[in-house]
């Protein structure tokens, strides 16, 4: 038996519980989020917690849980400040965000500051690329940073000093991400109502709005065609 | 005709509503008022109303989705599922993140019609994990339609059941292509399967399943709402509808626009401001870095299925990345492959030795030791990898390789031949020999 809580016990089994019977192997990837939410990480005694719960071998959940980036195999920060330097995000500075924050913070990719805060690490596309360079905090989205911006960000990170996602929830920390990820609600007051939309986002809409566009002959009572008409096609 | 008239706010319209996100905003907003009207008629009369509408997948292959959907065998004792494809990753892509978090109740709602129409009683939307916040309000609104009676059993009193479970991935690229994803969700590696058999008849747990987009499922009640015939006054014949064009680089005013397809680059930087002052257009993908770059000889290609793919590229996820006269076509293929090569998740030998490597080819040429000779490896190695592996990643590595050297040889030629300074240093080629 590991030394997990009896509440992650008590989770475990409702995660376990939402797919269909006979197929709970479903539940592995939830399960690691969930490890996570107690260790940082997915350390040898989450692998055997998630095994013992879905009569998987060690080896069968060491293979998952390696396969997939944001299972960590050593101790994380509090917070994870992921960079993108794909290439969109790259020719619009992200790899000079990602240069600056490495030096200032004495940490490579992957890696974690000694006092335990901040986890830097380069991403791949992270789906914002209208708000390019992308950085995100605890994968929450920080929108329009340089390399000056970024660096006073993790300061602020690491004193203690409250930031604020652009587009997404008050920070968490990442241990605390990690129960969400597992497919619990955000049970903080307001925080799924967090994270106005930004510009970028709405240019297209807001432009058709300024120009009184929308689609004619719109007219939600029109008939669905019964062909079929309850018989076989 | 002002270009303005281009723009189609359907999927999109509900963003401008800050709360649009909670149900009783959304039922404010004409919510739920299509899954009420699709639950009176049989599902076999929805299934031809979207093929009547011509809707396309919206996730990056442009299959049809009514076509898709009649592919599931019926009255064949096995449980159908729905599994929603929300693992948006593609390179340039960025439209399906802001409509869960701005109208999540859309998704849910075409997850309830389309499962009703396939006979499924349990649906899963696969969301990428990085996609918190995209999340929270996912999993938030599927909480509210649960309350509400629009989830669960005998939904509005129509004797249809389903479960809707949001399942967060955990950072894999691959996830997004279908079988992967599907292996994913069974809780295993990422890893795409040989097809056939398809997913229609062998999915989730080998039993018939319906794979689609976000903006595909979003598409459904409004396709329900205002009929075929609505649907198809936006849109070209074989492109109907409206999309949602991800616009990003090097223009004024990057962001989603949503637009009637078939629309122009010419038109959608126009909508965009324009280009960034002193850059011009020099290459962009019409949908994603899975799909072959295009030039400013291109500006006046119909950005719809068929009109991209005979310009000799892919509509794709509509992810239109824009590059200018300042950005290297070779440095940002280089950055590309070290992302496939990242992602790439090692069943098929051809994606997982051929893109190791070009990265490798690639770092030599741009640290200036490159020679004519890589130029052939490089097309040898992409045309190796193209069509032979099972799923569509290392095709998709080889797209900005081939078209590259197809429209700018001569920039591989100036770091070659040593007119263009080494954009990699020494350090950077650690391993590349």
């Amino acid at each position: 038996m590991s030394g997990f809580s009896t509440e992650t016990y008590a989770r475990a089994k409702e995660i376990i519980a939402r797919y269909p019977e006979g197929k709970q192997r479903s539940a592995l990837l939830p399960l690691l989020h969930l490890v996570q939410n107690e260790d940082g990480h997915v350390s040898p005694e989450g692998v055997a917690f998630c095994a013992e719960q879905l009569g998987l071998t060690k080896a069968q959940v060491g293979a998952v849980a390696t396969f997939y980036t944001m299972y960590k195999r050593r101790p994380t920060g509090e917070y994870l400040v992921s960079v993108c330097t794909n290439t969109m995000c790259d020719v619009l500075g992200g790899q000079s965000i990602f240069d600056a924050l490495s030096d200032h913070l004495g940490v490579g990719h992957d890696e974690t500051t000694p006092d335990g805060k901040i986890t830097l690490e380069h991403a791949e596309c992270l789906a914002a690329c209208d708000y390019g360079p992308v950085v995100t905090v605890n994968y929450d989205f920080v929108d329009g940073l340089d390399p000056e911006s970024a660096v006073r960000l993790t300061e602020d990170l690491a004193a203690g000093r409250p930031v604020q996602p652009s587009r997404g929830a008050r920070l968490c920390s990442l241990k605390e991400m990690a129960l969400q990820l597992a497919g619990f609600a955000d049970e903080r007051d307001g925080a799924v109502a967090d994270g106005p939309a930004g510009e970028p986002t709405l240019r297209g809409v807001k432009l058709a709005q300024q120009y009184g566009i929308s689609p004619a002959g719109f007219d939600l009572n029109t008939p669905i065609p019964s062909a079929a008409n309850g018989a076989k096609q | 005709m002002s270009v303005f008239e281009k723009l189609t706010p359907v999927l999109t319209k509900r963003w401008l509503s800050p709360d649009a996100w909670r149900l009783d905003v959304y039922e404010q907003l004409d919510g739920y008022a299509a899954l009420r009207k699709a639950l009176q008629v049989h599902p076999d009369d929805l299934i031809a109303l979207v093929k009547d509408s011509g809707l396309r997948g919206r996730g990056g292959a442009g299959f049809p989705t009514g076509l898709k959907w009649g592919f599931i065998p019926q009255n064949d004792g096995k449980p159908h599922y729905l599994v929603i494809n929300a693992d948006e990753g593609e390179p340039g892509t960025c439209k399906d993140l802001p409509l869960m978090t701005y109208d999540p109740h859309a998704l849910v709602e075409g997850a309830i019609i389309a499962s009703y129409a396939i006979r499924a009683n349990r649906a899963f939307i696969y969301i990428r994990g990085e996609a918190v916040h995209a999340a929270r309000r996912l999993r938030h609104a599927v909480q509210e339609a649960y309350k509400a009676g629009y989830l669960g059993q005998n939904i509005l009193g129509s004797g249809f059941d389903l479960d809707l479970v949001v399942h967060s991935g955990a950072g894999a690229y691959i996830c997004g292509e279908e079988t992967a994803l599907l292996d994913s969700l069974e809780g295993m590696r990422g890893q795409p399967r040989l097809r056939p058999p398809f997913p229609a008849t062998h999915g989730l747990y080998a039993c018939p399943t319906v794979v689609n987009n976000v903006g595909t499922i979003a598409s459904v009640p409004y396709i329900v709402l205002g009929g075929a015939a609505w649907w198809k006054t936006m849109g070209t014949e074989k492109s109907s509808g409206p999309m949602i064009y991800s616009l990003s680089g090097r223009i004024q005013q990057p962001g989603q626009y949503e637009c009637s397809l078939g629309i122009t680059l010419r038109e959608l930087i126009e909508l965009a401001g324009g280009m960034t002052p002193g850059h011009n257009l020099r290459f962009w993908t019409p949908g994603g870095s899975s799909t072959p770059l295009l030039t400013a000889d291109h500006l006046d290609v119909p950005l719809d299925f068929d009109s991209v793919a005979a310009a000799g590229s892919i509509l794709g996820t509509t992810a239109t990345q824009i590059f200018s006269d300042q950005d290297c076509p070779v440095y940002a293929t280089y950055r590309w492959l070290e992302f496939y090569h990242h992602e790439s998740c090692g069943k098929c030998t051809p994606c997982r030795e051929g893109n190791y490597w070009m990265v490798r080819v690639y770092r030599r040429i741009l640290s200036g030791q490159g020679s004519h000779e890589d130029l052939d490896t490089l097309l040898d190695t992409a045309d190796n990898i193209l069509g032979r592996s099972f799923c569509g990643l290392g095709d998709g590595a080889t797209s900005s390789v081939t078209s590259s050297l197809q429209y700018f040889k001569q920039d591989y030629l100036d770091y070659i031949e040593g007119r263009k300074a080494p954009k990699l240093s020494e350090k950077a080629l650690a391993g590349a020999h």
